[in-house]
């Protein structure tokens, strides 16, 4: 588990010096998950000890993103006065690029089988 | 015990870093468990009723955010690495992601320009501020990038912060409904849904319905923090000139 959590930790590292030296605008940690794609792609295979490290930290990914939301309870008051269209802007254009991707992806996909 | 007693065991409590990181666990394992015993009602997504919890936590005994984010980094620290962690269900899926890449391409740009032209027209439409619209174009990248990006178009970066984290709480609280009511069955679709509205909260609600919906959602959180660098700029010169 230690060396698993250092392969991440590298990876993650390099993916912000990478990210910084490029001026891509792509978050480190997102360059970070390439790398180590592209690793496992040339090793041909997950290492069990890394597989059940990712599988740990990934099946409670939802906890991870509490401490940052609930600095957005703190700053609700940012958008007091026009909750209103943002509120509907939020919930209906989310709703809208849900759909409309799925909707597209499952198209292009199937089409493809089809031919 | 004297009163003094519990009073000093609680000023020590409520500055230390040992009540926030508790108080996290806590209330997540609490929210995770009212979820199942309502076999996964989406209106008590996980996230949210934490959220609320710990919310009102602190607003009850006063503590501070940035004393309660003393603990709580702890477990902010670990999104880096189960961001880069994301890579071994996708490489799972390998043969899949070549098979439908272009597929994968195409509803990722339709999605991320859907993303910004929907919430920017909405905005517009419904009288927000020139600043609040803008601020509400990245919404759907991860938080760092939708901040950027809000920064260069002239928006508010603290106010897409919250924009992007809230799009995260309504995309994975409402991605199964409106998949189900499109008909969109195709777990690799349905995973590209969903990290390219809500990014990576979006990809935890993904992970939870399967190994397929993960892996693509995590690819989608990736790329269409790209894509949305590259079409919100577009956008606004389009819809402002």
């Amino acid at each position: 588990m230690l060396s698993s959590i250092t392969v991440l930790l590298l990876c993650q590292l390099a993916g912000e010096v990478l990210a910084r030296l490029s001026g891509l605008p792509v978050p480190g940690p997102v360059v970070g998950m390439l790398l180590l794609f592209a690793g496992l792609v040339i090793r041909r295979g997950v290492p069990d000890s890394l597989d059940r490290t990712a599988t740990a930290l990934l099946s409670h990914l939802s906890l991870l993103f509490i401490p940052a939301g609930v600095g957005v309870m703190v700053h609700l008051k940012l958008i007091a006065g026009e909750w209103l269209p943002i509120t509907v802007a939020l919930v209906v254009s989310t709703a809208l690029t849900i759909a409309v991707t799925g909707m597209v992806m499952q198209a292009l996909a199937r089409g493809k089988r089809r031919s | 015990m004297k009163g003094g007693d519990l009073q000093a065991i609680w000023v020590y409590l409520s500055t230390s870093p040992l009540l926030g990181l508790t108080a996290t666990l806590v209330a997540y394992q609490a929210a995770h468990w009212l979820w199942r015993k309502t076999h996964m009602t989406p209106l008590l997504n996980p996230v949210l009723v934490s959220i609320v919890l710990i919310g009102g936590f602190l607003t009850f005994t006063g503590i501070e955010y940035r004393v309660y984010f003393d603990g709580a980094q702890f477990v902010h620290f670990l999104l880096g690495p189960a961001t880069v962690a994301l890579a071994i269900p996708l490489y799972r899926q390998i043969r899949l992601l070549l098979r439908s890449a272009l597929a994968v391409v195409v509803g990722l740009v339709a999605g991320a320009t859907v993303a910004a032209a929907s919430a920017m027209g909405l905005a517009w439409a419904l009288g927000a501020s020139h600043r609040t619209v803008l601020s509400l174009a990245p919404k759907s990248a991860t938080s760092p990038i939708a901040m950027a990006v809000s920064e260069g178009i002239g928006g508010l970066p603290s106010l897409t912060a919250v924009m992007a984290i809230l799009t995260g709480i309504v995309g994975s609280t409402i991605a199964v409904w409106v998949l189900d009511a499109v008909r969109v069955k195709n777990e690799a679709a349905r995973g590209l849904a969903m990290g390219t509205a809500a990014h990576g909260i979006g990809t935890a609600r993904a992970i939870q319905l399967g190994e397929i919906t993960g892996a693509f959602s995590g690819l989608a959180m990736g790329l269409a923090a790209l894509v949305t660098t590259v079409v919100v700029p577009l956008l606004v010169r389009a819809f402002f000139g």
